[in-house]
């Protein structure tokens, strides 16, 4: 049963930065890209590094060699260990994207005011109808 | 030829229509480039007695047990694989071969000077033609080139350009550098659009230490590692992005030894996973690449079960299309008619064969008809 | 194609036993060593550095993908560099990775590859006591390796001598790019007093010697280098093998540490079937090199190779002989192997032990 969960509030995490949460027992990062909100499975696929230890970067492409096209500043995590980029929109790593993928999570911004009337999991958070929360579909 | 008429035969129809890949005319010696050298050249070859040199590559010492099959040596001290009728008559004729191709290993590409390395190549070239190709249709030859002068290579190759008979640049596999440098792209641009594949072949100029541990004291260990040197150039040109740059060029190693191609791919496909950023022109997985750009050419097989170790490839590599036939002539790596072991099923048998030639050398069937318009 | 998804709840079942063959300690600042080193030396450090057939003294020229090599989550909180911290070490490692056992590989200053010979002397010496000081007392888990500087051979033999009683050292550590290839009669003295302490040597990628790191000269990019390593081992493992090292000591045993293990089958089938040819230059090898090869060779198991299938990590193993695995993390660099996901195959429990804890125990004989 998919059911939506309340992991932090907005202010809480700063562009750039990323945590650490668990829900249901499954750890997800949260991840602030400029601003744009983002929940991938915390496991790298690979060996199981902790993937909210690693690096955000861009993407890195090249028309031809020596030609170097940068892209998409911090929204791929590049796992602490082995260095493996995962893309954090789809979970799908850059050199297998069919086989080898992190999970990602449906994640919505909200303003408290609408949470406290719907029916929301938020165990570890009073909700205050003035904060924007990050909220995920797990 | 040594061995009873019964096995000859069963050779004959086993390998009927082969395309062997790698095949070494020997240069008798310097004299016979003579007609082939300029004036400048033939005076310095009598003032500095370049005749008396001998050029045999530190890489194939004439009378070590490999260079040369016992069955395969020549009378009154030629030089093996210098006689085109011992040619025929122990390879060509008795695999009733389609077409052979001669890389010949003659040590012109190794001399230091740019311009002496160059003439010594076109004359190699030169003489290749009229004494070799001219002489039986069957034939094909690579292209020899001094590398390390890219102006004077790209030369001699668009001197070869018309004649489809030429299919192949050959290069040693311990050069002057690491061989997916840009600096050797002129080379590789020139080879895609004439259609000639590049042939890496074992060997070395001997400009720096064979291995990254120093240099071994013994013939057999150089030459144990140049499957390794193989394993480099390979990293080196895919990681230089040589394929995303010339996406129609054929690389041939030729006798590589085969086996470690196995850990090769392993090691290069993890190791991309994690350092792709580096180079991120390499979109596709080292072993991918390997399986659309390279070929390897089959003698010597390093196994003890020759059989298995070709399936087992066949298997980690996902692909039949990679092999080619190969004497090796006249250098030792078989006994009798075992070029290829027995056992092997169709079609991956018939590709080695020349299935998989006929893709790696689009000019090789051109040249036939060249060859009857000529006539 | 079935995604890959890691699995926690399997791997929790397993209860973990390590013995992790190649940990490497660094220092959290270089004057950690002085209290081991020489005066003259100490001054020698700052005003002249390390001295190598290498561009720069203390940088590599092909830098790696991530700082240090190491893995971007094995920073001390307190500062220093990954692998200064015996309390992250634990935390991180030891503990949760269930490591009875973890040899130390320290790599800083490349001691065996000093130009000068007596600072590189000098180094090993104060480097080896280091572990002993800073890490084994501290830690009874760990165990340290003696460095020498193989370059001299008087010194190392010394050394070897000197530690050789020493329960806190387990083997001998060399980086294979030596002046020259391991198997020369300049390096054999080492060998012999190896024996004689009954220490194994340990071959650890690294070192430098001016040669190019592939047989087909310099590589451009980090991606190639990487990759070198394994063909170094090859000759490391061909030159021991021709020169008749194995012949002459047949009680040394050569642990090729972090060199991949894709390469051995087909080196061991390409010794042999151009031995057959040429053993007449080499007549002093009385037997097929491969079979030097299966009975005095050992294999760490780190980087571990990832073939397609569990089928073909399976024949490898069947290949090589499980026994001659020993497994290693490489703990805190970044191709570090976790040891409950690093074997990409279904191992029954008695190979996972086997590979992960027995072969290293009986190996090096411990417990
Ligand atoms: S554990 Fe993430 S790339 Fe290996």
């Amino acid at each position: 049963m998919m059911a939506r969960h309340i992991v932090a509030t907005v202010d809480e995490i700063a562009p750039g930065q990323r945590r650490l949460v668990s829900v249901n027992g499954r750890e997800i990062g949260i991840f602030n890209v400029d601003g744009e909100f983002f929940a991938v499975g915390n496991r790298c696929p690979h060996e199981g590094a902790s993937l909210c230890k690693g690096r955000l970067v861009g993407l890195v492409e090249a028309s031809e060699p020596g030609s170097y096209q940068y892209s998409r500043r911090g929204e791929l995590i590049r796992c602490p260990w082995h260095g493996w980029e995962f893309d954090l929109r789809t979970g799908k790593s850059w050199c297998e994207p069919d086989r080898t993928k992190v999970r990602s999570y449906e994640l919505k911004v909200e303003p408290g005011g609408a949470l406290v009337e719907g029916e929301l999991r938020a165990e570890t958070f009073p909700v205050s109808i003035e904060k924007q929360y990050i909220v995920v579909e797990v | 030829m040594v061995g009873n008429r019964q096995a000859d035969l069963s050779q004959a129809t086993r390998y009927a229509g082969a395309i062997d890949c790698d095949l070494h005319p020997a240069v008798p010696g310097m004299s016979a480039l003579m007609p082939y050298l300029d004036d400048y050249w033939r005076e310095m070859v009598s003032v500095r007695a370049l005749d008396r040199l001998n050029l045999n590559l530190t890489s194939y010492p004439q009378n070590a047990p490999l260079s040369c099959r016992p069955d395969w040596t020549l009378d009154q001290g030629r030089k093996p694989g210098s006689s085109l009728e011992a040619m025929q008559a122990h390879v060509l004729n008795s695999c009733q071969s389609r077409y052979g191709i001669l890389n010949c290993l003659y040590g012109a590409q190794v001399f230091h000077s740019e311009d002496m390395a160059a003439a010594f190549c076109r004359a190699t070239n030169d003489w290749l033609r009229d004494e070799w190709l001219n002489r039986d249709s069957r034939l094909r030859a690579s292209i020899t080139i001094a590398a390390h002068n890219t102006e004077l290579a790209v030369a001699e190759i668009e001197r070869r350009a018309d004649d489809f008979r030429f299919v192949q640049v050959l290069m040693l596999v311990s050069g002057e550098m690491t061989l997916g440098r840009r600096q050797l792209w002129p080379i590789y641009q020139l080879a895609e659009r004439l259609g000639l594949a590049i042939g890496i072949h074992a060997g070395s100029a001997y400009r720096y230490a064979p291995t990254a541990a120093g240099w071994p004291s013994y013939y057999v260990e150089d030459y144990i590692a140049q499957s390794c040197a193989f394993e480099s150039q390979l990293q080196s040109m895919i990681s230089e992005g040589v394929f995303a740059k010339f996406p129609n060029l054929k690389v041939v190693a030729i006798e590589s030894g085969l086996t470690w191609l196995s850990g090769f791919v392993w090691r290069a496909d993890k190791t991309w996973k994690g350092l792709r950023a580096e180079v991120p022109w390499v979109t596709r997985a080292p072993s991918e690449i390997i399986r659309n750009h390279v070929r390897f050419t089959v003698q010597p097989i390093d196994a003890a079960d020759e059989r298995e170790a070709i399936l087992r490839l066949t298997d980690h590599l996902k692909s039949d299309k990679l092999f080619l036939f190969s004497t090796d002539y006249p250098h030792w790596q078989f006994d009798g008619d075992v070029a290829l072991p027995d056992g092997l099923p169709d079609p991956l048998f018939r590709n080695i064969l020349s299935e998989n030639a006929l893709a790696t050398y689009p000019r090789m069937a051109k040249a036939d008809h060249a060859l009857e318009v000529a006539e | 194609m079935s995604t890959i998804e890691m699995d926690r709840s399997q791997s929790a079942k397993h209860k973990l036993r390590v013995i992790d063959c190649d940990i490497h300690p660094a220092m959290t600042s270089w004057t950690e060593v002085h209290p081991y080193l020489e005066k003259q030396w100490i001054d020698h450090l700052s005003v002249y550095g390390s001295h190598l057939r290498h561009a720069f003294s203390e940088a590599l020229s092909h830098p790696r993908m991530s700082p240090d090599a190491a893995r971007i989550d094995a920073y001390p909180d307190e500062g220093g560099p990954p692998g200064s911290s015996l309390e992250l070490m634990r935390k991180q490692h030891l503990d949760p990775n269930g490591v009875q056992v973890g040899m130390l590989i320290p790599l800083r200053w490349n001691p065996g590859s000093q130009r000068n010979l007596d600072f590189g002397a000098a180094l090993t010496r104060a480097m080896n006591t280091w572990q002993v000081e800073r890490w084994v007392k501290q830690e009874p888990r760990l165990r340290a390796s003696v460095l020498v500087a193989q370059e001299d051979t008087e010194a190392a033999v010394k050394e070897i001598d000197a530690r050789g009683g020493d329960p806190n050292f387990t083997q001998i550590l060399i980086l294979p790019r030596t002046d020259e290839p391991l198997g020369r009669r300049r390096y054999w003295p080492i060998y012999e007093a190896a024996v004689r302490n009954n220490l194994p040597i340990t071959v650890h990628v690294g070192g430098t010697n001016g040669h190019p790191s592939t047989g087909g000269g310099w590589p451009s990019y980090y991606m190639e280098e990487h990759h070198s390593v394994a063909q170094t081992m090859q000759a490391v493992l061909t030159s021991l093998v021709f020169e008749g090292v194995f012949e002459r000591f047949p009680k040394l045993r050569v642990v090729i540490m972090e060199g991949g293990l894709g390469w051995i089958p087909s080196l061991s089938a390409r010794m042999d079937k151009h031995w057959s040819r040429l053993r007449s230059e080499v007549p002093h090898l009385k037997r097929p090199p491969s079979e030097y090869v299966r009975e005095q060779v050992w294999f760490s198991t780190q980087p571990m190779e990832e073939p397609g299938s569990a089928a073909e990590l399976i024949d490898l193993f069947d290949r090589i002989g499980w026994d001659r695995l020993l497994f290693s993390t490489d703990y805190p660099h970044w191709d570090f192997d976790d040891p409950r996901y690093a074997f990409k195959a279904n191992l029954s429990e008695a190979q996972r032990d086997q590979l992960l804890y027995g072969n290293s125990r009986n190996f090096y004989g411990l417990g």
